[in-house]
């Protein structure tokens, strides 16, 4: 059997207009929230952008951070788990004062990643960085490649954990993004407080998407990573530095 | 020839059960508690589920730690939300439906090292 002439046009047209909407359809489907039956996708890359002028001296963020993700303080500074913290920057001769807050990078390139000895330290396709602790035999490698100090070791043992986070002894923790937020399609803790009682300073969204706002910010304004020099590639991106 | 085979096996291995009663056995280890308070049916045949619960969970643990799937299927969290008992909301303790199984079987289990065992919505009772 072969095609006539009519139908091979026919089939022709409509492969054409098949190919014309196809990105039409891929964008409408980037700008929904992803199912749980879906795999976060290399589309997208999770980011944050931080206008320090705004960051008002307080510390929403951090205990937003450790409510959502179940991190106690146990009274013991120089161990306790600390997934965010506000660092307090002053220039010594014009005592000019700043405050921001400081995470997990999520790094394109992240040198936890590259150092882990048994891959449990990995980026997700994404943009998250996250630590499989079903693999994490706490060597703390990640921790001393970092050059944001963002991660810690769990020293002590953990009870009350939120179901959504899971934490144990042994083993080494980071800001997730709040991944588990994030996979139903709201915003990380730290953000959320921010914008609610805090200064409204911190951003959230999806860095290759140009229809979102810190998409457009990151493109219209200028705004910095810090330590640039490492060329670390960071999904956290500051203004005001 | 066969079948008086089989009838002496049989007639044996009755013997042989009978030297070591099923309460004799009870007396030494805890039989488990298999209470399971929410109707309903499980995400598998309870066959299935006894045999292979844990390599579901592991292929599970892997696509969501990794990949980002959040199927509600075999998450631990779902597990939990159902089997977790009425009274300590939580499938661990004496008669938690975790680990008195495991207790029996001598299996040592380490989910609940860094998962949360409790159900989070409250006890089964107050469910909305």
């Amino acid at each position: 059997m072969s095609l006539g002439r009519r139908e091979f046009l026919a089939w022709g047209t409509a492969a054409t207009a098949g190919a014309a909407l196809a990105p039409v359809i891929s964008l409408v489907e980037l700008a929904q929230a992803r199912s749980p039956e879906e795999a976060a996708s290399s589309l997208r890359r999770w980011g944050l952008l931080i206008d320090i002028t705004k960051c008002a001296d307080c510390d929403e963020c951090v205990t937003a951070c450790h409510t959502e993700n179940g991190v106690a303080n146990n009274g013991r500074p120089r161990t306790d788990a600390q997934w965010i913290r506000k660092v307090n920057l002053r220039d010594k001769r014009t005592a000019v004062a700043q405050t921001l807050p400081l995470m997990c990078q999520h790094c394109e390139d992240p040198p936890c990643v590259d150092v882990c000895p048994t891959g449990a330290s990995f980026k997700r396709d994404d943009g998250i960085v996250l630590v499989d602790k079903h693999t994490c035999i706490g060597c703390r490698y990640c921790v001393m490649a970092c050059p944001y100090g963002a991660r810690s070791f769990v020293h002590e043992t953990v009870t009350g954990q939120r179901p959504d986070v899971p934490r144990g002894k042994g083993t080494v923790e980071s800001c997730t993004l709040c991944v588990h937020r994030v996979d139903r399609g709201d915003a990380p803790a730290c953000v959320e407080a921010c914008n609610r009682d805090g200064g409204k300073a911190m951003l959230f969204g999806d860095l290759n998407d140009a229809s979102a706002e810190i998409h457009r910010r990151l493109h219209a304004e200028p705004s910095a990573q810090v330590r640039a020099d490492l060329a670390l590639d960071t999904g956290v991106r500051y203004q005001g530095l | 020839m066969n079948r008086i085979a089989v009838a002496l096996l049989t007639l044996l291995l009755t013997f042989a059960g009978l030297a070591h009663p099923n309460d004799q056995r009870a007396g030494r280890v805890a039989v488990p508690v298999v209470k399971i308070e929410k109707s309903g049916t499980c995400v598998a045949p309870t066959e299935e589920m006894r045999r292979d619960h844990m390599k579901m969970l592991f292929h599970q643990r892997d696509r969501t730690v990794r990949q980002g799937f959040r199927e509600p299927r075999f998450s631990l969290k779902g597990c939990v939300e159902c089997h977790a008992s009425r009274e300590s909301g939580s499938v661990l303790g004496k008669e938690g439906f975790c680990s008195s199984c495991h207790a029996y079987a001598s299996v040592k289990m380490d989910c609940f090292e860094c998962h949360s065992s409790s159900r989070h919505q409250g006890p089964v009772g107050a469910r909305r």
